[in-house]
């Protein structure tokens, strides 16, 4: 097993094109902080226009924890889109290169084939994270610095105390790495119906834009059926910066106001992977490989 | 007529001595904050608004004379209520440019407090009026009012322990009106619509803000750079 995950490692990092989503990555998180290493502060004053009316805030504001937030609330809805380029090749490329017949063919069932190639987009997926975290945090942190960490929400703010912030980005880069493994599997589960690659990288990207058009739309008759979208809980990773306050409306370090939903989010996220991965190994062991 | 003309002057003259007795009392007031012409201290400083989620924070305060001001938050950020200058007592008092009135005697946490209006008499002052609550025997100012032309009224409310004899607080608990405050989803990115409409009580509880400073650790006199408060 351990093998064939080593050879599907080395056919994804062999494309050139597994480096794109790198490159973007990089390219996307680099230009946002050289803008807001040059203009941050006009940023700043933009975001604080509403609360400057009664408070006067002062200290770095634009820090790395915040410009890392910042980039994660604007990539990871477009990052999906950069694991499916990989993840919905991984079938329906060996299709369309008519070699999918041949490996089957090998002493090893279907169900091992299947699960190395899951587990070697799962570690693209993960690299790629990784990848994010180096640059949008690490990175930020380096350039802006760190301190305490000012979010503004819709209805109120939170400030987090600067040692109370690393852990819940831990947290929320392991919850992000759920929600683009469960992206993987949507992409690998529809490559299996597939003879080319195009068709389920922009089914998968289509499937996601669509939900998550649904999901972020604040029209009653959609709001039923958020909750049965995986888009509505692959933003729960947000939750771990939100904190509880007490009677006194003292906020409470180490805690999160909603920790139940990041856990409902997760399984919700899991049952999804396990599905996907579990209907594809279950269609693809009934299904009459031609090509 | 002579009578009348009489008690109209007896009026003005006792009403006048009134207003000179309470200039007295803020000008003592303020001879013994001007004691002070610098100081740092400790804090721990605790933000009460309904629409901000803060820890209780640890906070450096500087001050030197006339105004200088500064608050500094381990960590770095740190959130006062706008026109929070006046967090301390010594911006406030400047009898030069105030008139004196007594406007009756109140009891603030047990002591007794003589109220004293003043009224700003350059016409471009920020403080519309400010009410002092002085504790006379002690010469300390247990409670200000302070309302403002673009600010608001404030209120602080101060208690007293080793420093009492400069006249500065231990503990000051600053009150203030706070505006709605409201982003849109689109800027925030939040799609969630777990939020309960406010009922009319709760909104008018919103609409006040606390803070509170317990200080520590005083050093007071020992010379602080002009550049610091930059």
């Amino acid at each position: 097993m351990w093998t064939l995950i080593q050879i599907e490692l080395y056919k994804i990092f062999r494309r050139p094109r597994t480096y794109i989503a790198f490159i973007a990555v990089a390219a996307l998180i680099t230009i946002i902080q050289f803008g807001l290493k040059v203009d941050g502060k006009s940023y700043a004053d933009f975001l604080m226009k509403d609360i400057g009316g009664t408070m006067e805030i002062d200290g770095n504001i634009i820090n790395g924890y915040l410009i890392c937030y910042i980039m994660l609330q604007l990539l990871l809805v477009h990052v999906p889109l950069l694991v499916a380029l990989i993840a919905a090749d991984m079938i329906s490329g060996e299709a369309n290169m008519g070699t999918l017949r041949l490996l089957i063919s090998k002493p090893f069932s279907r169900t091992e084939l299947l699960l190395a190639k899951f587990f070697a987009s799962t570690v693209y997926t993960l690299l790629l994270l990784v990848w994010l975290a180096i640059l949008a945090l690490f990175l930020s942190m380096w350039i802006f610095g760190t301190g305490d960490m000012f979010l503004m929400k819709s209805s109120y703010v939170v400030l987090l105390s600067e040692n109370d912030v690393f852990w819940r980005y831990a947290g929320a880069f392991v919850f992000a790495a759920l929600a683009m493994v469960t992206v993987a599997a949507l992409g690998f589960f529809l490559s299996i119906f597939a003879e080319n690659s195009i068709g389920p990288i922009v089914a998968t990207m289509s499937v996601i834009v669509f939900f998550t058009i649904l999901s972020t739309l604040n029209i009653p008759i959609f709001n039923a059926l958020k909750p049965y979208l995986f888009t509505t809980h692959m933003i729960s990773w947000k939750e771990f910066f939100d904190i509880q306050v007490n009677d006194a409306n003292e906020a409470i370090v180490g805690s999160i106001q909603n920790p139940q939903k990041i856990v409902n989010s997760a399984l919700v996220l899991i049952v999804h992977i396990i599905g996907f991965v579990g209907g594809s190994i279950w269609i693809f062991n009934k299904k009459d490989v031609l090509s | 007529m002579r009578i009348f003309f009489f008690v109209v002057a007896l009026l003005i003259s006792y009403s006048s001595v009134q207003a000179q007795d309470m200039t007295a009392l803020v000008t003592k007031v303020k001879a013994k904050l001007d004691q002070v012409n610098d100081y740092e201290a400790d804090g721990n400083m605790k933000t009460d608004v309904s629409f901000i989620k803060a820890p209780i924070g640890k906070v450096k305060v500087y001050f030197k004379k006339p105004n200088k001001f500064r608050l500094k938050k381990e960590g770095g950020i740190s959130l006062l209520p706008k026109g929070g200058v006046s967090v301390n007592m010594s911006t406030i008092i400047t009898t030069s440019d105030f008139v004196a009135l007594a406007a009756g005697e109140a009891v603030i946490d047990g002591f007794k407090t003589k109220i004293v209006k003043l009224l700003p008499t350059n016409e471009a002052s920020e403080i519309v009026i400010t009410t002092l609550y002085i504790d006379e025997p002690n010469l300390l100012v247990r409670k200000a009012i302070t309302t403002t032309k673009e600010n608001g009224t404030y209120e602080m409310q101060m208690s007293y322990g080793a420093f009492a004899n400069f006249g500065l607080p231990q503990k000051v608990v600053f009150s203030f009106n706070t505006k709605d405050y409201k982003l849109p989803k689109g800027i925030t990115l939040e799609f969630d619509d777990n939020e309960k409409p406010l009922s009319e009580a709760q909104k008018l509880k919103n609409k006040k803000g606390r803070v509170e400073i317990t200080y520590s650790n005083y050093i007071v006199n020992k010379g602080i750079a002009d550049s610091f408060f930059k």
